[in-house]
Parts: structure tokens; sequence; C-alpha cells
């Protein structure tokens, strides 16, 4: 991964109605060349609407944003930018095929790639079919085909699971993956953290319009803690507040939580053991980004309801 | 605005537009109009008894020869001013306004043309439709009113090249200016079904209400007549046919002249592309 920023937003401000509040609200982005860059947050924190921006297809109520170095929603920079905004938009009588003609066309790219978009998100057989006879999952893999035509070096991806089966999304996981190891530079913008913690980066977590936290994926989980159930726990205790690798330790139930760097256990489990200590479990505690979501923006409630 | 960029997107709106059945429909409804009316309709008052019932006061030569290839030109502009004129309006409404309602513009203005592009690319390709279409419209006279001179062992000579040209000119910018304006309602109105509505309770209506009464109760009205979009076509139309035999078509009649009519109507061309541009630019896409 590059330095190099291929999106940079400075204090993106979008206010649709005096009335109801700023829809964005002073939003700062930089997004590194090779990311796969997330952009968590439940519906209508501004995720799509900061999309949006960054695409031209909003204006800015006050801010600036440059994306591939060009400004915002340029020629120049919509030519090297495949995306899919809210849901696929597309010509119901044509067919999924005729349909990536017509944006093959509009973006000055050979037709030839049409038939292998199509088969990238498994639509060659159902390429002849009208778009208004796909099923949701469909016109969605349809979408991210279109998004694709352009071979581009950034693809901006809202919620592109949406209407896909387990199996569709299993894939089209593997698809954004496969993009970033493509060296191609991918936002993806979901409200589902378990997606953005499997395949992306670094995310942004947004609610009410604003970025509240923005991080790798690993910094924005916390350290890995251990837990250990240990007998007698105070001997146990003294144990391992001797121990230089340990940062911390505390009664979680039955169990002792450790802050430690997961690649000294052996030297814990070895510490414990010859001061006479039992140990009847030893395991790794990984924060799951969904806790981290609901610490920051204690919208827990909310996102259930959302991922319901 | 890139020329390049305009005619990747005229391309690409003229593939979709072709393949669009609404917008074939539309193409029909104008052939089945100008056939029955231009045709058909005298063609049967000829062969009946009494011919007096389709144009009151023509005998039955003039019926006859207003059919002959040699009236192309009147057969094929006369039903322009109003009801295919109508068509085009709302053939100018449907192709822009259902990008609204299909939320295709967001798909169209993030590929790489500039939304200015994009509107001239899709202007031209409602142009060019239109320019194709009056292509058919005068091969369907053609056709009919030869298959009408030979069964009747009439001439079949056409029209001079140049009358034709004229004619097609004419007529194509007569159907431009309504398809524009029809465009421009859809951008302004950001949908289809009220510019159709609207549009064609004007054209069909309150134009030809502003007409009789500025000709009969208030003369005061008569440059507001003088300005409008189907005043002018029906002057241009009855500029371009001289020959015509009978009484004229609605709509056609010789209140400005067709110097006039030409730069009225191309001006109301310019007026659509720019207000259609100026909300095309500014708004936000949804």
């Amino acid at each position: 991964m590059t330095a190099s920023p291929i999106i940079e937003a400075r204090g993106l401000v979008k206010l649709y109605d005096q009335s109801a509040g700023p829809a964005v609200d002073h939003v700062d982005l930089t997004v590194h060349a090779g990311e796969i860059y997330g952009f968590l947050g439940p519906n209508g924190a501004g995720k799509t609407t900061t999309l949006r921006m960054l695409l031209g297809l909003v204006r800015p109520t006050s801010g600036t944003a440059t994306v591939l170095g060009e400004p915002a929603g340029s020629p120049s920079a919509l030519a090297r930018t495949g995306s899919m905004i809210e849901g696929p938009a597309f010509y119901p009588y044509l067919s999924g095929r005729d349909n990536l003609r017509v944006v093959a066309r509009l973006a000055g790219v050979p037709a030839d790639r049409v038939d292998p978009a199509l088969a990238t998100v498994d639509l060659t057989g159902r390429g002849r079919d009208r778009f208004s006879a796909y099923s949701l999952g469909m016109k969605q893999r349809l979408g991210v085909a279109a998004a694709l035509l352009k071979d581009p070096e950034l693809v901006v991806l809202d919620e592109p699971t949406n209407g896909l089966d387990p199996a569709g999304m299993r894939d089209m996981r593997a698809l954004v993956v496969e993009l970033g190891r493509q060296g191609r530079t991918v936002i993806l913008s979901s409200h589902l953290m378990a997606e953005v913690q499997e395949v992306c980066d670094r995310v942004a977590v947004i609610a009410d319009g604003r970025i509240v936290a923005e991080s790798t994926v690993e910094a924005l989980r916390g350290g890995t803690s251990l837990l250990v159930a240990a007998h007698p726990t105070d001997r146990a205790t003294d144990v391992l507040r001797d121990l230089d690798v340990v940062d911390d330790v505390r009664r979680q139930g039955t169990d002792l939580r450790i802050d430690a760097d997961p690649r000294h256990t052996a030297s814990i489990v070895r510490a414990l053991v010859m001061s006479g200590v039992d140990i009847t479990q030893v395991r790794r505690d990984e924060r799951q980004l969904e806790d981290v979501f609901f610490e920051i923006t204690g919208r827990g409630n909310e996102l259930e309801e959302v991922a319901s | 605005m890139n020329a390049a960029h305009i005619i990747d997107v005229t391309r690409a709106q003229l593939f979709a537009l072709v393949r669009r059945p609404a917008a074939w429909t539309i193409v029909a409804a104008m052939i089945v109009l100008n056939q029955v009316f231009s045709f058909v309709i005298p063609y049967l008052s000829y062969r009946s008894a009494d011919p007096s019932g389709f144009d009151a006061g023509a005998t039955p030569e003039e019926l006859l020869a207003g059919t002959l290839p040699a009236q192309i030109v009147t057969n094929t502009l006369g039903g322009f001013p109003v009801f295919a004129g109508a068509l085009a309006l709302a053939l100018g409404a449907l192709v822009l306004g259902s990008e609204y309602g299909w939320r295709t513009f967001k798909t169209i203005v993030t590929q790489r043309p500039a939304r200015l592009s994009v509107l001239a690319g899709q202007m031209l390709a409602v142009f060019t439709f239109i320019a194709g279409t009056v292509v058919v419209l005068f091969a369907m006279s053609a056709l009919t009113s030869t298959v009408v001179a030979l069964s009747e062992g009439e001439s079949a000579a056409l029209p001079s090249v140049g009358h034709l040209a004229a004619g097609y000119a004419g007529g194509t910018l007569v159907l431009s200016t309504w398809a524009g304006i029809g465009a421009a309602l859809a951008i302004v109105l950001r949908s289809v079904a009220l510019p159709v509505g609207l549009g064609i309770v004007w054209a069909l209506g309150i134009e030809n209400l502003l007409s009789a009464m500025a000709r009969t109760v208030l003369s005061a009205l008569e440059p507001m007549r003088d300005v409008l979009p189907g005043v002018n076509a029906g002057s241009l139309v009855a500029a371009l046919t001289p020959e015509r035999i009978g009484s004229s078509a609605p709509g056609v009649a010789e209140t400005v002249s067709g110097g006039r009519a030409v730069t009225t109507l191309l001006a109301y061309v310019v007026v659509a592309a720019v207000v259609a541009a100026w909300c095309h630019r500014r708004r936000d896409v949804a």
C-alpha cells in the first residue's frame, strides 16, 4: 500500500433542509491507494450522501474533495472511478447485456469488456434477459459489473450486498477482496459490521453525519485480551502482575482478563504453572467491530433494527 | 463540454432509444394519424358518392390530386403543427423524464461525461431520432401516394429535390422544437407525466384558444399569438406548402412569415436547451 491519497475530503457539509440539520457535517476523509476502506454507519447516517458528493452527484454545501487528484465529480476523476450508489439503476426494457453496452458507450470503453464484466458477476447466462425481470440480487450484481466496466482505479460500492442471498454475499465479499488484491482502491459502504470487518483495511464510522472514528479495523477493535480460568485466582493475579509482558489484569466473573500480546501466551501460561497455579482454560478474546460501534455511537438498538 | 463525450452520450442514448417500445409507439401513432388524415379519408371521400363530406367544396378531382406524390410535402407536414408536434413533445418528455423515474441519471452522470455534455448528447439523440422519424413519415407518404397514383392512373412524379429538402428540414425543425420543449419540461419538472400533460394541454388547447381569441375578440393578443410555438410551426408549414389543394390542415396558417417562423422556432430550441442546461447543471442528482 502506498501513501498517496486517492480521496481527500476536508470539511464536507451537506445541508438539504435548513430545518433538518446537516446530512453530512464537516466530514474529513483520506483514502490511500490500494486500500479497502469501509464506511460504516446506520441508515441515514450520511454514508450515501458523502459518497454522492465524492462522485459529483450532490454538491457540497461547503468543504472540498478531490478524487484521484482531480476535483470530485470531474470527468477525469469519473473516468477512473467505477461506482454503484444506492442500488443499481438501469433501463428496465433493455437486457442486462444491452444496459452494459449503454454504460460502455457512456464511459467511452470498448464493448468487448461487457461479456467479461457479466462473467465476473456470474450473469453470463442471464445477460439477454430484461433488467426488469432480474431479481434484486441480479440487479445488484449487474450494478457491480457496470462499476467494473471502466477497469477503474477506484471502486465505490454502496451497500453492494443488499438483496443478495448468503452465497451471493460471500461471493460479493470475495470479489471486493479480489479487487483490493488487484491493486484497486475500494470504498465499501455498509451497515453490516461483519462485512466491513471481514474485508476492509480501514474503517470510518459515521453517525449523524459526522465521522466519529476512523482507523484500521485492528486498531478500532483494540488490543487482544486473554481470558484465563485459573485457581487460585488471587495467586494467579499476583503472578501475572509481576510479568513484564502483561499490561493489565482484571477479574471478569470467575476468569481473569489479561491485556497482553497473544504472542506471549506460552510464557504467561508457563509462569502460572511454575507458580503452582492450576489452569483450566486459556482463550483469546477479540472485540468485534460491532462492540466498538455500539461503544462509539451508543446506537445498539438502532443498528439491530437496521440489521434485522 | 467535450465533443467526444457528447458523441459518446448520443450513441449510448440512441442505442437505448431505438430499443425502446414507447418510442416506436409514438412513431407508429404519427404514421397512422398521417396516413389516415392525409390519404385514407381523402381517398375514401373521393371514392364515395359524396366527396364533400371530407372537405366541403372540394371536387373529386381535387381530393384525388391532394393524395398524389406531388403533394407529399403538404400531406406529410400537414399534421406537424398539431398532432405530430404534441407527439414529439411527448417523445422529448419521455426520453429525458424517464431518466428521473428510473433514476438512470445517476448511472449516466457517474460514467465520465460532464453534466452539460450528458444533456447535449441526450438532446442530440432526441433530435437525431426526430430527424429519422421525419424520413420515415416522408417515405410512408411517398409510398402511399405512389400506390394511389398508380392505381388511379395518375402522375407519380415527386416534387423537386429542393422542395423535398426544404420540407424535410422544416418538418424536422417543427418536431425538434416540440421535442425540445418536452425535454426541457421533463428536466424542469423531473418527471414524464406532468410535462406530457401540461405540454399537450398547451399544444392542443391553450394555443388554439389564444389564437382564436386574438383573431376574433381581442386583437391585442396578436403579438403574443405570433410568438407561440404552434402558430410559428403552422406558419412555417404553410410557407413550405404553397402547392396545397383545398383547405389547410388544422394549425396550418400563414400567420407570420416563413423566415420569422424559422427564427422563432430556433429560438424555442435554444431557450429549451438553456433552461434544461441551467436546471441540469445546478441540481443534485437523486
